[in-house]
């Protein structure tokens, strides 16, 4: 079962490597995380996905509110959030395939960011189920380079993290 | 008025309640020692090794129930601080450890004798400090003992950069401190705790299983109390031995892989299971699937974490477990008529306990030619005071000082029980003889964890620390030994400790007596000779080389199948 866990915690140093830590060390998987800082400036927001059944989830949401440097664990269950994810995809883009990756880009509402003679840098942003449809598009065309953020995500509805 | 941050160091030591340190001097706290020179509000003891001090200062609050205070030089100064550290993590000890650091400047650069011992001992700290600026020293001074005593107690590293230390700023000690990231839950949920005195009145065959949490809290009147009033029986672990009088009827002793015949068959057979301050160890449960099949759990634990992380749990209760059993006992208090019908009901279980006592006692063949340690153990308890405080190290010597001593106070026993650090027994007992010079101290070990940290006999003589050492001596890494005898058909790879070292002679040198016993009958006298004797003394006992801990659960296997007799 694959889990987004929000994690707000103090903007200082040494705090990823807390979080990182404790996963490695528990032996709990991270299939991505972001970091960056919040609109208050003492806050920093981490997302993290990961999977494990349902007693390794509930301790994964107990070991992080544990850390002294963690203020708040939100674990996102299906559809409270939402999420969003973006990549940079440097592809070939020559003779047949510039209008083909053009038309891709297009369908996707992703942007080229970037045009050589013999490339394009494609910026695609959307769940990450949308990233990894445009990822299977453009693969045979030449994929050359490829960098993805790893979703963030925001709970729905109106209410902020602090209620 | 300004201080430099050495001084303001002390001085938040000495407002924190602290009267005890330990610690080692080196090149980047030089000046932090240089204050200390002329503080006199505070005891320094000088241990032989980095890793003693801090068994010190943790053997200091285990048997206070205070935090203990350990100073270490940077880079290898730290570095030996280490095994102490991950000792205490595992048992929840209070600690603060307070390492030099390179100045800031040079943080990063291999300076000499730098380290990073915050990311070192990220995974066995509770939390983590570096001080890179004065002004946050008083504050995160504070916060590192609040941190350290609160919730689930554990081990908190200030990293003290040599330049802080010579920086000066106006020195005031905050009240109070507020993490916004740190709020244990110390009240348990008081429908929880209606809930679960309902779940035990309906249970026909209760054990009440009590952990280290019961003593780190101060919770074993409570506990007595209640157990008392539900006449319902009473399993320890190792870290919870003491928090329940072993003379009591109602005890079962043990349990786990070196537990009782009847604590473990108890907890097979029970129906209802209330965990108080306990975390369901692997050498406690054996077999998670057949650990107390029939049971319904009710676990008390001040740690989230802990519930939940190795049994499924039926009612979790999160808080402190003090206030959680005094909270018990008034909701029991408040329907006396039934609980009388309870323990009348219980008469049938009972009966069952004391016939699984009955059937396999906890004993030991006695031998007249040569010293069995269960005996040696059994004397030390007799000729003993009664709050006397037992250190241990880890192996044989210690399932045998659990199974034999009998301990009915809290806080007399000290021993490595989460990460099971030979060498731990010697400088503990010095920690906690340094915070009660009047009662007696004693630490039983093997003659393999001794030699680990033998070198502390000059401590307890500098510092007139009259610690009486018990050597169980046979000449092996007894524990390994008998794994290897029982499967690994007795292929004694590396356990023998050829070498016999004359350990009478080894305590003269440090100038501490010493004495021996080689036959059964010595060890009375030698024993009442030791205690009689001021200052510290060692006395080696020649025991029973091949003497095995039973009963025993081999791991992995269910509780209900131990080896009684090989």
């Amino acid at each position: 079962m694959q889990h987004t866990i929000t994690v707000l915690v103090e903007n200082e140093f040494g705090v990823l490597s807390r979080v990182a830590g404790l996963f490695s060390g528990r032996g709990f998987n991270i299939d991505s995380l972001s970091v960056a800082p919040t609109n208050e400036e003492t806050l920093s927001r981490m997302t993290i996905v990961t999977r494990g059944d349902e007693q390794i989830l509930e301790q994964i949401s107990k070991q992080l509110n544990k850390l002294i440097d963690v203020i708040k664990v939100i674990d996102f269950t299906d559809g409270s959030a939402i999420e969003r994810e973006m990549a940079l995809i440097k592809v070939s883009a020559e003779d047949d395939s510039r209008a083909e990756v053009l038309r891709i880009v297009d369908i996707f509402r992703a942007k080229i960011v970037d045009v050589t003679p013999k490339s394009y840098t494609i910026e695609a942003t959307g769940v990450p189920a949308k990233i990894d449809a445009i990822l299977e598009l453009i693969r045979p065309l030449g994929l050359k380079e490829l960098v993805r953020t790893g979703p963030v995500a925001i709970g729905r509805g109106a209410k902020g993290w602090k209620g | 008025m300004k201080l430099n941050g050495a001084r303001i160091l002390l001085e938040c030591l000495k407002l924190e309640g602290v009267d005890t340190v330990f610690g080692y001097p080196g090149g980047t706290v030089i000046n932090l020692y240089d204050e200390l020179f002329s503080f006199k509000d505070i005891r320094h003891i000088l241990p032989r090794h980095e890793q003693a001090g801090v068994h010190a200062a943790d053997g200091y609050a285990r048997a206070t129930g205070k935090v203990g205070v350990a100073i270490a030089t940077s880079g290898p100064g730290a570095t030996n601080t280490i095994t102490g550290i991950a000792t205490a993590y595992m048992d929840s000890i209070p600690l603060v450890i307070i390492t030099g650091q390179v100045p800031t400047g040079l943080i990063g650069n291999d300076a000499f004798q730098e380290v990073d011992i915050i990311g070192i001992t990220r995974p066995c700290t509770k939390h983590s400090f570096l001080v890179k600026d004065v002004k946050d020293l008083a504050t995160i001074v504070k916060k590192a003992f609040y941190i350290a005593r609160s919730g689930r107690p554990g081990p908190v590293l200030i990293d003290f950069p040599k330049d802080v230390q010579i920086a000066m700023t106006e020195f005031a000690y905050p009240e109070s401190v507020d993490i916004r990231g740190y709020k244990p839950t110390v009240e348990g949920h008081p429908r929880q705790i209606e809930k679960a005195v309902t779940m035990i009145l309906a249970s026909k065959k209760p054990v009440i299983y009590v952990g280290g949490g019961v003593v780190l809290a101060n919770g074993a009147d409570d506990l007595t109390a209640l157990a008392r009033k539900l006449g319902a029986p009473v399993t320890t672990t190792l870290m919870g031995l003491g928090s329940f009088p072993e003379n009591d009827p109602l005890s079962l002793g043990l349990l786990g892989m070196h537990g009782t015949y009847c604590a473990n068959m108890a907890v097979t057979n029970c129906d209802l299971l209330l965990a108080v301050g306990a975390r369901f160890d692997d050498r406690v449960t054996g077999k998670i699937a057949t650990f107390a099949p029939d049971a319904k759990i009710i676990h008390v634990d001040v740690d989230p974490t802990s519930i939940k992380k190795n049994v499924r749990v039926d009612l979790p209760i999160v808080g402190d477990v003090k206030g959680v059993l005094a909270r018990m006992l008034k909701v029991v208090g408040e329907q006396a008529a039934r609980v009388n019908d309870f323990v009348k009901d219980l008469a049938p279980w009972r009966d069952e306990i004391e016939d699984w006592r009955s059937k396999y006692p906890i004993s030991y063949k006695q031998s007249t030619s040569v010293i069995k340690p269960q005996f040696v153990i059994q004397k030390l308890r007799e000729l003993s005071d009664p709050d006397a405080i037992v250190a241990t190290d880890v192996g044989q010597h210690q399932m045998w000082t659990a199974q034999f001593f009998q301990f009915n106070k809290p806080r007399t026993l000290l021993s490595s029980g989460g990460l099971g650090t030979m060498g731990y027994g010697l400088p503990a007992a010095m920690g906690a003889q340094a915070a009660f010079p009047k009662r007696q101290v004693m630490v039983i070990c093997g003659d393999g964890g001794f030699q680990m940290n033998m070198q502390e006999i000059a401590t307890l003589v500098q510092n007139r620390l009259p610690v009486k050492i018990a050597i169980l001596n046979n000449n092996f890494l007894g524990m390994v030994r008998q794994w290897q005898e029982l499967f690994f058909d007795k292929r004694y790879s590396q356990t023998c400790m050829e070498l016999p070292i004359d350990f009478v002679k080894l305590a003269e040198a440090f100038g501490a007596k010493g004495l021996r016993a080689t036959k059964p009958g010595d060890v009375e006298t030698v024993i009442k000779e030791g205690f009689a004797t001021p200052g510290p003394v060692l006395m080696e006992f020649k025991i029973a080389r091949e003497e095995k801990v039973l009963p025993m659960v081999p791991a992995g296997a269910s509780l209900n199948e131990m080896v009684l007799n090989a």
